[in-house]
């Protein structure tokens, strides 16, 4: 299942600039709304690709964990749901929990993906919001509504990469610090022990 | 008993606050209202025990039962629910809203043999999805609080009122026909049973897979309802990750 709005030429254009900037410093690098949209094509497509592949779930989990660390900002998406909590955090804490982090949100999000098995995500536009750009685009499931799903993209590692998704105005970063937050609660706020269960 | 005193308290709640959320307009981001968290958690248990050992094992029904079946159910009910939308719609002075879920109702109650089939959604006219809850804030009444209501789950005072009134004063008694009125409820209560099977595991995830149920439930539902209503937060509130209010250090 390829996405609609998918066109070879698109791709082309967004590979072609990512490959150009990746040769030249990050300060000069700037975003573009089709590098965004491109970003979104290129791994609507990907998860789409997985989903069709009919593989166990626990396979295509991992296959997740793959699209997740090459699009997103892995580090970022870590800090946020960490927040304040990780302020005491040592460096090697940081890193363990980014890595569990990851795996956590794979196995999450992987795991829903049937209930999008069939859809399509078709690109309606994107506008720049402060430093980073919004590529909104609209979910078709099967015998449902189509629904409002944006991508929140930015250049912040050198490459254009996913730090949000806001599924018909519920926020994941939001929901995920406040997730992370409650399990920490759980466990009298002891990071090793949240980092050792996320795994 | 003891549920019934919940929902009394509720009842009290709602109608001792409904004076002051009138001039208190909420700020629209994803600030939180809970002064009654305590007893909404309450509610919140009440309604999960409810969800597991009910809506839950139907919606696994409604999941395995055939969509030759379930589709026409959703169908019905969502027509049942257009003149309600419609007369929120006028009351808002939403033109186009009106125009469109006036013409979804006529063309299936119609050609969809009492809105059993959707011929209007093959043509593009999607249902506009509005509530006396939407009404109350186009007229400028405040969010008000947080409150979870018994059986329906997560709510703000304005829409608990907003879900009242619609309850009480529903224009499908006097425009719509035999079966609709007849059956109306009732497939109203088989299209929640089909939503819960359909989204299983998102709903299972947010109830029984996360840390604090109640907390991401409030969370989601006040973000997806001022998106609905419009109410988003402003581009200047938004979480930005060249924003200097992080340290990522130690994380890359």
């Amino acid at each position: 299942m390829s996405c609609a709005f998918f066109s070879r030429r698109n791709f082309l254009t967004a590979a072609g600039a990512t490959t150009l900037a990746a040769a030249i410093p990050a300060p000069s690098f700037a975003l573009t709304a089709s590098q965004a949209e491109g970003l979104v094509n290129t791994a609507v497509g990907d998860i789409n690709g997985v989903i069709a592949s009919g593989a166990s779930i626990n396979s295509m989990v991992n296959s997740f964990k793959g699209i997740f660390d090459r699009y997103a900002d892995t580090a970022y998406l870590a800090a946020y749901a960490l927040g304040n909590d990780g302020r005491s955090a040592t460096n090697a804490q940081k890193q363990a929990f980014g890595d569990a982090f990851g795996v956590y949100l794979a196995n999450k999000y992987g795991r829903r993906f049937n209930e999008f098995a069939g859809g399509q995500i078709q690109v309606q536009g994107s506008r720049p919001v402060n430093s980073y750009i919004e590529v909104q685009t609209v979910a078709v499931l099967r015998n449902q509504s189509p629904f409002q799903v944006d991508f929140h993209v930015s250049d912040r590692v050198g490459r254009p990469v996913f730090f949000n998704l806001i599924v018909e105005g519920v926020n994941m970063l939001l929901s995920e610090r406040a997730e992370i937050g409650a399990l920490l609660d759980a466990r009298g706020g002891n990071l090793d022990a949240l980092i050792r269960d996320l795994t | 008993m003891r549920s019934t005193f919940k929902t009394l308290n509720l009842v009290f709640v709602l109608l001792g606050t409904m004076s002051m959320s009138a001039c208190s307009f909420g700020t629209p981001n994803a600030s939180i209202n809970d002064p009654y968290e305590a007893n909404n958690r309450e509610i919140h248990a009440f309604n999960k025990g409810l969800d597991r050992h009910v809506l839950r094992p139907a919606g696994q029904v409604a999941a395995a039962a055939p969509e030759e079946l379930t589709i026409p159910i959703v169908n019905f009910a969502d027509n049942v629910g257009l003149p309600s939308a419609v007369a929120n719609g006028m009351l808002q002075g939403d033109i186009g809203g009106v125009a469109t879920n006036t013409m979804r109702f006529v063309i299936n109650t119609t050609v969809g043999v009492v809105g059993l089939f959707d011929p209007a959604g093959v043509i593009g006219l999607h249902e506009e999805q509005t509530d006396f809850g939407e009404t109350l804030a186009v007229w400028g009444v405040g969010e008000g609080a947080y409150v979870e209501l018994p059986v329906f789950g997560p709510s703000t005072q304005r829409d608990a009122i907003g879900f009242v009134v619609d309850l009480v004063f529903d224009p499908l008694d006097s425009v719509g026909n035999m079966p609709q009125i007849e059956y109306g409820t009732a497939t109203r209560g088989l299209d929640l049973a089909i939503t819960r099977g359909r989204f299983m595991e998102t709903i299972d995830g947010v109830l029984y897979d996360s840390a604090d149920s109640y907390s991401q439930a409030r969370l989601a539902y006040l973000q997806n309802r001022r998106f609905a209503l419009g109410e988003t937060p402003d581009d200047t509130d938004t979480i930005d990750p060249f924003a200097d209010d992080l340290s990522l250090e130690g994380f890359e």
